[in-house]
């Protein structure tokens, strides 16, 4: 298998694949981040749209499902003004029987310019890129338990708009570590943009083993791991997990590991929160918080779009 | 800095603002919005706005979001903000850039602005017309027409105390 790093990057070191922020340098991205305050313009207009990707044809292919992240990407790809078609794959053809190489070799026939990928397989991205044709771009848009680049990219553009500086920050990330693609995008997005430290906290249960290995500190105390963050960011805490033995209940994991304005009040009292979604109220966060002031949930989704326009911009200008 | 070279040659900015500046001083309206294309272009408007008589408001375009190259040349890395924060529906407009050459930069600068509004109109000013143009579109005012080799970009540089400069330097690669 090529590396993770090469197969993202053409010759020239520019982004060709979106798969995942480990392996990224900072400069790109940086540049990502600066493209995306572009569009945060575009968006506000009256007229959302640009002409840049005219002609280009993107394919969503969520084989696991996911309207919002679907919803986001179908969004950013209509306001560069690229035909967009979206492929609820979960429940069509792979159900017949074909395989992920086959369905993409048929829609490469089709004249496809890019993938935006969702799978349930960690990894099933980079298979794609391996096989696509030179010109074909892939987007990851979460693969199984490794990452969900562009979400970690959406939360950095929105700590960067609220906290400027990165590299005097203490951010915490909340909640089920050891399931979540998004945790590991943003350790790794955090790290390369010079955040010095970086905190993990949740249940043992929860949380790899190994995952000092990625420079973050360990915590299962939330009220210990709240002290005098910047930001906090809770994952969300999937209903599945509750059925097995990782955890005895959501009420107990409420008031062990829940963010209430209590517990909010031990973080720096500027301290910004920030939430992937969908959000469980009453399970990994209370509405008091979630609707709160240092609530930037919302601008999260805002920002999302511009993000997403801005890495399909760079990835449609790559050549390969 | 080893690529961009002050040639002896090219005519003294300053003197082709000057000459611009007086060119449009009676002829545009007194309330015409000035709307640089980055980075040349914007500091022109803004020198422009600063010093002519009237009420010119400025705004600034990056027409990279409005390129017809993309698939050729790529993004380009440092976009900027696109700032236009005046009505534009019935304004009176001057388009202003440092350098008209194939006429692209200006094309996409119009259709930027037509997203924002229906103008009553648009006119055209720039320092330096190098000819080459691969598009049917002229300036209305002119610092001064200029032959420069097609290999060599052409473009206005500010030093720290404001003052305009043109340099050359060769076509960055992609």
């Amino acid at each position: 298998m090529l590396s993770k790093k090469n197969l993202q990057l053409n010759d020239n070191g520019d982004l060709h694949h979106l798969l995942a922020i480990e392996g990224l340098p900072k400069r790109i991205i940086e540049r990502i981040l600066d493209t995306a305050e572009s569009f945060v313009g575009i968006n506000e207009r009256e007229v959302k749209v640009v002409p840049l990707l005219r002609g280009k044809s993107i394919f969503n292919i969520f084989f696991e499902n996911s309207t919002r992240t679907r919803t986001t990407f179908e969004i950013a790809a209509k306001r560069l003004s690229a035909d967009v078609v979206s492929l609820d794959v979960a429940r069509s053809s792979t159900n017949k029987g074909e395989t992920i190489l086959d369905t993409i070799a048929n829609l490469t026939a089709m004249h496809a310019d890019m993938f935006v990928v969702r799978h349930s397989e960690s990894g099933a991205p980079y298979l794609i890129a391996q096989h696509a044709a030179p010109h074909v771009h892939v987007v990851n848009a979460g693969d199984g338990r490794h990452e969900h680049p562009t979400q970690g990219l959406l939360d950095m553009f929105t700590i960067r708009k609220y906290k400027k500086d990165f590299t005097r920050l203490t951010v915490a990330i909340v909640g089920d570590i050891l399931h979540s693609r998004v945790a590991r995008s943003q350790i790794h997005a955090l790290t390369t943009l010079g955040v010095p430290e970086v905190r993990v906290i949740g249940p043992r249960t929860l949380l790899p083993a190994d995952i000092e290995r990625l420079g973050v500190r360990v915590f299962t105390s939330l009220e210990e791991g709240l002290k005098g963050v910047d930001v906090v960011t809770m994952l969300r805490l999937q209903n599945e997990r509750m059925n097995g033995a990782l955890l005895p209940s959501a009420s107990e994991y409420f008031s062990r590991y829940g963010l209430t304005p209590q517990k909010l009040a031990l973080a720096k009292p500027d301290a910004i929160v920030l939430h992937p979604g969908p959000m469980n109220r009453g399970v990994e966060i209370d509405s008091a918080v979630a609707d709160g002031k240092q609530s930037v949930i919302l601008p999260q989704v805002t920002y999302g779009i511009a993000v997403r326009m801005a890495v399909m911009a760079i990835l449609a200008g790559s050549a390969r | 800095m080893t690529m961009t070279e002050q040639n002896q040659s090219l005519p003294d900015a300053e003197a082709l603002f000057a000459s611009l500046k007086a060119q449009m001083a009676p002829a545009i309206a007194f309330n015409a919005k000035l709307v640089g294309v980055y980075s040349g272009g914007a500091w022109l408007a803004d020198r422009l706005a600063s010093e002519l008589d009237g009420e010119h408001e400025v705004g600034y375009i990056d027409v990279s979001f409005y390129r017809d190259d993309l698939s050729t040349s790529g993004l380009k890395s440092n976009v900027r903000s696109t700032q236009i924060s005046f009505s534009v529906e019935g304004a009176h407009i001057v388009i202003v850039d440092d350098v008209l050459f194939t006429g692209r930069s200006i094309r996409a600068a119009i259709n930027t602005l037509f997203d924002y509004g229906r103008p009553a109109s648009i006119q055209l000013a720039v320092l330096v017309d190098r000819g080459g143009r691969e598009l049917p579109i002229a300036a209305d005012y002119v610092g001064a027409p200029l032959i420069v080799s097609r290999d060599l970009m052409l473009a206005l540089s500010k030093s720290d105390d404001g003052k305009f400069a043109l340099t050359t330097e060769a076509w960055k690669a992609r």
